[in-house]
């Protein structure tokens, strides 16, 4: 198994997750970050860090949201390393409150 | 190891667990000039990782590669076999580094406080945690698995792993890298139905849904819920936004509805508080009271207590007794308001036994900041590192250096390999120490 980056960390992108993980197996874009599955030790700190709900494990994503798990092993291979937060993108607070968080 | 530049900082960390490396990791990048001494009393690192998580976790000990390379970072030292209190103490400490964190841990077991916890065969879950996976301290533990049932008191992760342990077969631990001490007496273990034991509902457990889910995968144990002491909208998860407790509940819930067909049994039981631990001269049965104020007696002849731990008290080091860690205020070291100067904590031992390897990491980072922003205003140091180490080097056996660590992690390796184990770890420190020589 391994942990997962969905689509609500895209607008936010908090990065609370980098701080916690224990083997920096986030990686980052302009829009979000994503999970190296390779890296990934299943430690499971990130999914509850994360202020919107973005991460799950792969086994727990229901079926219209299964594709992450592709879409991160393959961004996590084109994009670098996050290993220190970075400031949340612009009107994060606001999604997040949207979202209900 | 390359000796320091002579205008760096120095830090000296106490212990070698996940906190104490994340902390190094935040220092040694700070981009400030600091070089890091880190004490660990083992000849050996790591921590609750080599002696905390469970030998059937494997892919969660892979974080020692991240270990790893922050000891390879420029700037940092492993000085094993020095116990910090003993052989050398906070003051002498104080007085050689500009700061020192300390990364302790929580090694001390909280007690139930009822009457008969100190019945042979009424154990901490801890201790026995510890046993399994080499600790040299805990070697020599007698553990009797020649009973029917066991205990395990208490709803966290640490509860799901001793229960586990106890319900999986010889064979399902072989290829792990459980000590032969331990496979070789859990071989023999009699037990049949572990009970696992909390005082709330299944909405209150403090495991992980990732822990329950172990218990689907056992090949000679089924996993089940005493229905008596649930009631059906337990099941039902109040917040419907929350997948981990769906997840939890809906585990639960299985398992209070699966057919019970394997020879070994986990029961979980729910809204059971300990008030007395029972028995002629050794462990016979637990009285617990239920949510309704009866009071239900189980038979078991081993029992577990894994209800939290504490930071044990370092002399020199003021201590929260209420909060069971280091008294400090936000990592900096404090007595009532007043902070001792260059004296920090990170880890279990700054805010108690919570999180996973990796809230570490940012408790780590919160740490370093505190050291770095204090550093610029630091009175000189009346002592160096070095004459200290050398004042060391005649008090104990041997300074374990980490390429002595790597050899002896080499060795194990390969005794591991021999036996279709990732590893076999030395269980005694004479042992250890021998290996590094080998």
């Amino acid at each position: 198994m391994t942990y997962v980056v969905t689509d609500n960390c895209r607008g936010c992108r908090y990065t609370e997750c980098v701080t916690v993980c224990p083997v920096e197996c986030f990686h980052v874009d302009d829009a979000m970050t994503y999970i190296d599955p390779e890296n990934c030790i299943d430690c499971g700190g990130c999914a509850p860090a994360c202020p919107v709900g973005a991460i799950e494990p792969d086994y727990r994503l229901p079926a219209d949201k299964k594709f992450w798990i592709d879409v991160n092993r393959k961004r996590a291979a084109e994009t670098p390393v996050l290993s220190a937060r970075l400031p949340p993108l612009p009107g994060a607070d606001e999604r997040r409150q949207a979202l209900g968080r | 190891m390359t000796a320091p530049a002579e205008s760096a900082r120095r830090v000296a960390i106490v212990g070698s667990g996940p906190s104490g490396f994340y902390t190094t990791e935040a220092l040694l990048r700070s981009g400030t000039a600091v070089a890091v001494d880190m004490f660990e009393r083992l000849p050996v690192p790591y921590g609750l990782v080599r002696f905390g998580v469970a030998p059937d976790h494997p892919k969660l000990k892979q974080v020692t590669t991240a270990f790893d390379r922050i000891a390879a970072m420029p700037g940092f030292r492993f000085i094993g076999g020095v116990a910090v209190g003993d052989d050398v103490t906070v003051d002498e400490l104080r007085e050689a580094y500009d700061a020192v964190v300390l990364a302790t841990g929580a090694e001390l077991s909280r007690a139930l406080d009822i009457p008969g916890e100190a019945l042979p065969g009424s154990h901490s879950a801890g201790d026995f945690v510890a046993w399994y996976n080499g600790h040299p301290d805990f070697r020599d533990r007698q553990l009797d698995f020649d009973h029917e049932a066991a205990i395990v008191i208490g709803h966290g992760n640490v509860a799901l792993d001793v229960a586990r342990i106890l319900a999986k077969t010889a064979d399902e631990l072989r290829q792990t890298d459980i000590t032969r001490h331990a496979l070789e007496a859990l071989a023999e273990s009699r037990i049949r139905t572990v009970y696992v034991v909390g005082r709330g509902g299944p909405a209150q457990a403090k495991f992980t849904a990732k822990e329950l889910r172990d218990f689907l995968e056992l090949s000679a144990c089924d996993p089940s819920v005493e229905g008596r002491d649930v009631a059906a909208d337990e099941f039902e998860p109040r917040r419907p936004d929350d997948p981990e407790l769906a997840e939890k509940l809906s585990l639960l819930r299985t398992f209070s509805q699966a057919a019970t067909t394997k020879p070994r049994r986990c029961v979980f039981r729910f809204g059971l508080s300990p008030v007395a631990i029972n028995g002629r001269g050794r462990l016979e049965t637990i009285s617990f009271r239920d949510r309704s104020g009866t009071v239900e007696n189980i038979a078991c002849g081993l029992s577990f207590s894994s209800v939290g731990r504490r930071t044990a008290p370092v002399a020199g080091v003021p201590y929260d007794a209420h909060r069971g860690v280091h008294a400090n205020i936000d990592g900096r070291v404090a007595i009532g308001d007043s902070l001792l100067e260059g004296l920090y904590a990170c880890g279990w031992s700054k805010r108690g036994p919570s999180g996973t390897i990796g809230t570490n990491r940012g408790c780590g980072i919160a740490t370093a900041e505190a050291v770095l922003a204090d550093l610029a205003h630091r009175r000189p140091r009346s002592d160096s590192p070095d004459a200290l180490l050398a004042r060391l080097s005649s008090r104990v056996a041997r300074i374990v250096s980490y390429p002595d660590w790597t050899t002896v992690d080499a060795a194990e390796k390969r005794r591991g390999a021999l036996l279709g184990k990732p590893r076999e770890k030395f269980v005694t420190i004479p042992d250890m120490l021998a290996a590094m020589d080998a």
